[in-house]
């Protein structure tokens, strides 16, 4: 039980328990909230990782992208002024049966394979290599998704802006 | 056990999927499912990078991440574009309600 | 001159006047004028078919000429051999004479039909007919195989139906048209089965071939029956075509075309098919089915004869006159006569074209009165007219120094041996009995036609001659029935150029027990028979010698009988024709009436047709729609009881498997919420049922 091991846990922790009320709490805004610490403990998973220059960006667009974005769409479907921000939620029995059993299997699963490791022996900074191979070896998914994105952002502000016929 | 290995980033990133799939499966919120979408997809990151790293295959799973957090990215501003458009149409964001294509 | 040109020019000669119908049918209507073309191409054809008889007469005199090429092949058929169907041409002296006895007269028909028809409001058309009617008599006269001489005999008989009907707003003459076409329908069915007995044995349709099979003695189906029946059945086309008894009634008939048109059929192209027919077909004649011919055309001269001597339509007599004389030509053929039989063939065509195109004339002048009881005095009126009729009468009444003498004569010294060698003696009594009635009953034409004083005063003053297009083709016609175009002797017709040099009697093919016994050669001469030079028996040339001059001498008495007893009836009153009518009252109405033969057609065929019409409508009323509504009514039982079948098993597997489905459906439908999130758990529910079989932990 080393510092790594201690953060590691700490990290878990949070990432499981706030995905937890992230799910199962009633108030959209308190969703949405919990899922910022979700986030946040993914990001320190993937620092625990080494993967540090993914950790910035998912600081950069999880949290401040795509977790605003959401925040927006709860507020703007909800009227502020009489605001309706619990959710309502269906079936819940037979969800929590079965993901319950799902999950104990999928972590039977995890757990009980033998995996192959062969561990990094002392992670460096990715940012450079990635910044290499984004533009040698993936450059061409690289562009693609460079296009995509754009194409996304036209397309929604293009659905959202459309009036009510 | 208590040694950290490749198992306890799966056991984490499978325990996140399956509350991912609680959440997609249980909320009424359109919002909230897509809540439920971005918890799955976070955990299959995990994986990915934790696989990279604990099987020696270089950054390839980083990459193969970052752009699964790009298309999360357009998935979202899509996804709530029509959220933003069904919430015109129909006065709610309830799953369970818009169901005018089943008749 | 060559062969292939002889052949090429009777090609050319073929298929000048189809040129002419067809550019006449089509452009008649535009271009004026146009007939003169049809005439002028008629001419073109003219000159070249004497070219061509003046070269096969003196060039290849002996020799036939024959060009062929494969129509259709029907490759070797197993069992049956190889099949092919030939279309040529075939040139002997017979074809060449023919050549120019068609196009002679078809171009003085149409010469004459300038004038005549003027006026007519279908006058192209007319001359596009008489285009098409020459053209398939030349068909047929150039032919060399059946198959040939069955399309252009078929072609005759349309062309005839099209012109006997021409004034079809008459019902008579559409009447005689259908009549002529139904007629010869009849005899033609005989003469196609016959020459299908020919082609299942031979597998060929040419002349040659199948002459030459039978004469290596390869008979139909191995037996002489089927070659008499062979024979008959193809002289039945003749019956048909030569008006013989007894399908001899449509040419009377047929005198409802335009008098031309009569000219045409009776001398050069359409009764002349059949004659023509017999000759070609002579070598295969077995001695029945000659003496079939011979007693079918004896029988048929005496019946038309007797029924002339009574008609009072100028054109009827000539109708029935002509049917007397195919007779004789028929008749001839029958006795093994042959050279007589085609020698009678031209020159009646061209008196009896010049006694046609003659009372055409008359007609004409008499502005379209036919009864010879209005006539009388036409003499001074019509003199060119007069004396060119008058030479034709001479000549087939049998008159000295005319053609008509030569061939009739020959006929007779033919019957007349005939009878002697077989002792069929009735034949050639009917042949002198005959020749006295042609010469009474065609004097009774002259002599109430153009002597006398007129009985139509007013018709009288208005007749006038002719115009020269018609005058000049009688002069022509009554000039070619002198003597001299056939022979230097008036009295020996077999030594002059036309029989001696041209005309021969080919060498019988048919096995030589079924020949009369004067047609079997004698034993020195058998040998030279191999070589189809000799025909006769020795015996049968000193018959012929020996009836030459007792035939003369018969033929001219009562030839003279007759001249003699018409002029006492008609011209000197020394007999009153009336009286001796009401004295044989039955025989006269008979024959007046045309021994009822109409009648009795009417009687038996036609309403025996109209019966077992009747017959027909009633079987097919009663028995006929009685099973049809039988089996109606055992469809529409079945077809109930399917139905029962069908509403209560069928429809109810169907509607069980329908409830069943809808069952099914009902209780799947609970699944289909159309709610991603439902799905997604039941998604859930299938991976952990997948990981429970599989057990990978």
């Amino acid at each position: 039980m080393n510092y790594y091991d201690i953060i590691f846990y700490l990290f878990a922790i949070i990432t499981v328990g706030s995905a937890v009320f992230v799910v199962t709490t009633r108030n959209v805004i308190y969703s949405a909230f919990f899922l910022l610490f979700t986030f946040f403990g993914v990001t320190g998973i993937y620092v625990l990782l080494g993967a540090d220059f993914l950790a910035v960006v998912q600081i950069m667009v999880y949290i401040g992208g795509i977790l605003i974005l959401l925040i927006f769409g709860v507020m703007l479907t909800n009227t502020i002024t009489n605001v309706e921000i619990r959710t309502g939620t269906l079936h819940l029995l037979p969800a929590a049966i079965g993901v319950g059993v799902f999950m104990g299997a999928v972590v039977s699963v995890m757990i009980w394979t033998d995996w192959k490791s062969q561990p990094v022996a002392n992670p460096v900074t990715t940012t450079k290599s990635l910044g290499y191979l984004l533009i040698n070896e993936y450059v061409l998914i690289f562009e693609l998704l460079g296009i995509l994105l754009l194409i996304a952002l036209i397309g929604a502000a293009s659905i959202a802006r459309r009036e009510k016929e | 056990m208590l040694q950290v290995g490749l198992t306890h980033f799966l056991v984490v990133s499978a325990i996140l999927f399956s509350l991912g799939i609680y959440g997609i499966v249980t909320r009424k919120n359109a919002v909230m499912v897509l809540m439920g979408i971005e918890l799955v997809l976070n955990s299959a990151n995990i994986n990915f990078v934790a696989f990279a790293k604990y099987g020696n295959y270089g950054l390839g799973g980083q990459i193969i991440a970052l752009f699964v957090i790009i298309l999360a990215a357009a998935e979202a501003a899509i996804a709530l574009a029509i959220v933003l458009n069904i919430y015109k149409t129909f006065a709610n964001v309830n799953v369970d309600e818009i169901d005018k294509l089943k008749e | 001159m060559n062969e292939s040109l002889i052949v090429n020019l009777s090609i050319i000669i073929l298929f000048l006047p189809l040129l002419g119908f067809v550019t006449l049918i089509f452009l008649g209507k535009w271009i004026k004028k146009l007939h003169l073309f049809e005439v002028f191409i008629l001419g073109l054809a003219l000159i070249l078919s004497i070219v061509v008889m003046y070269a096969k007469l003196s060039f290849y005199n002996v020799k036939d000429i024959v060009a062929a090429f494969t129509w259709i092949s029907m490759g070797n058929a197993p069992a049956i051999g190889s099949i092919n169907i030939e279309l040529g041409i075939k040139i002997d002296n017979i074809t060449a004479i023919m050549l120019v006895v068609v196009n002679l007269i078809s171009f003085l028909v149409h010469m004459f039909s300038i004038e005549y028809m003027r006026g007519d409001k279908r006058y192209t058309r007319y001359f596009a007919y008489l285009g098409v009617f020459t053209f398939s008599m030349l068909g047929i006269v150039l032919t060399h195989n059946f198959l040939m001489m069955y399309i252009y005999w078929e072609l005759v008989g349309l062309s005839s139906y099209l012109l006997i009907g021409f004034w079809f707003e008459k019902k008579s003459a559409s009447d005689a048209a259908k009549k002529a076409f139904i007629v010869n329908r009849i005899g033609d069915i005989g003469m196609f089965i016959g020459i299908l007995i020919l082609f299942t044995q031979y597998k060929t349709f040419t002349f040659d071939v199948i002459f030459q099979q039978i004469g290596l003695g390869n008979l139909p189906f191995n037996s002489t029956a089927w070659l008499t029946a062979a024979g008959i059945l193809i002289f039945m086309g003749a019956v048909g075509k030569s008006a013989q008894f007894p399908l001899h009634v449509w040419l009377p008939d047929a005198m409802e075309g335009p008098t031309p048109v009569s000219a045409l059929i009776h001398a050069a192209t359409m009764v002349a098919a059949g004659v023509y027919l017999c000759v070609r077909i002579f070598v295969m004649l077995t001695a029945d089915a000659m003496l079939v011919i011979a007693v079918v055309g004896a029988f048929t001269s005496l019946i038309a004869a007797t029924i002339a001597l009574t008609q009072n339509d100028i054109k009827k007599v000539l109708a029935y006159s002509t049917v007397s004389q195919l007779g004789y030509m028929v008749m001839s053929v029958g006795v093994g006569a042959y050279t007589f039989a085609f020698f009678h063939l031209v020159t009646h065509a061209f008196f009896k074209a010049c006694l046609f195109l003659g009372s055409g004339s008359v007609i004409h002048a008499m502005h379209h009165e036919q009864d010879i009881r209005n006539m009388g005095g036409l003499r001074k009126k019509l003199p060119i007219t007069y004396y060119t009729f008058l030479i034709s009468t001479v000549a087939i009444s049998g008159v000295p120094f005319t053609s008509g003498f030569l061939s009739k004569d020959g006929i007779l010294a033919g019957t007349l041996a005939f009878g002697k060698l077989t002792s069929h003696w009735l034949i050639p009594a009917m042949g002198f009995l005959v020749a006295a009635m042609t010469a009474f009953y065609m004097f009774r034409l002259v002599i109430l036609t153009f002597h006398g004083e007129p009985r139509d005063h007013h018709k009288y003053e208005h007749a006038h001659e002719s115009p020269f297009v018609m005058v000049a083709p009688l002069v022509v016609l009554a000039t070619l029935s002198i003597f001299i175009w056939y022979t230097p002797n008036p009295f020996a017709p077999a030594d002059g150029w036309f029989l001696k040099n041209w005309v021969k009697t080919p060498a019988q093919v048919t096995p030589v027990q079924t020949r009369f016994e004067f047609m079997k050669p004698s034993t020195e001469e058998a040998k030279a028979e191999v070589h189809g030079e000799i025909t006769h028996s020795v015996e049968y040339t000193e018959t012929m010698h020996w009836a030459h001059y007792p035939a003369m001498i018969l033929s001219l008495i009562v030839a003279g009988l007759g001249i003699l007893i018409a002029f006492m009836f008609y011209q000197w009153k020394k007999i009153s024709a009336d009286k001796l009518a009401e004295k044989l009252k039955t025989l006269y109405k008979l024959s007046l009436n045309k021994w009822y033969l109409d009648e009795i057609y009417d009687a038996t065929a036609v309403s025996g047709t109209l019966g077992f019409g009747s017959i027909l409508a009633w079987f097919d009323n009663k028995i006929v729609d009685g099973i049809v509504n039988g089996s109606a009514h055992v469809t529409q039982l079945v077809s109930k009881f399917s139905n029962l079948f069908d509403t209560y098993v069928v429809d109810g597997f169907v509607n069980f498997t329908a409830f069943f489905s809808g069952f099914v459906g009902l209780s799947f439908r609970r699944l289909q919420t159309g709610k991603v999130q439902t799905y997604i758990i039941f998604v859930v529910f299938s991976i952990i049922i997948l990981l429970l079989i599989f057990k990978p932990f």
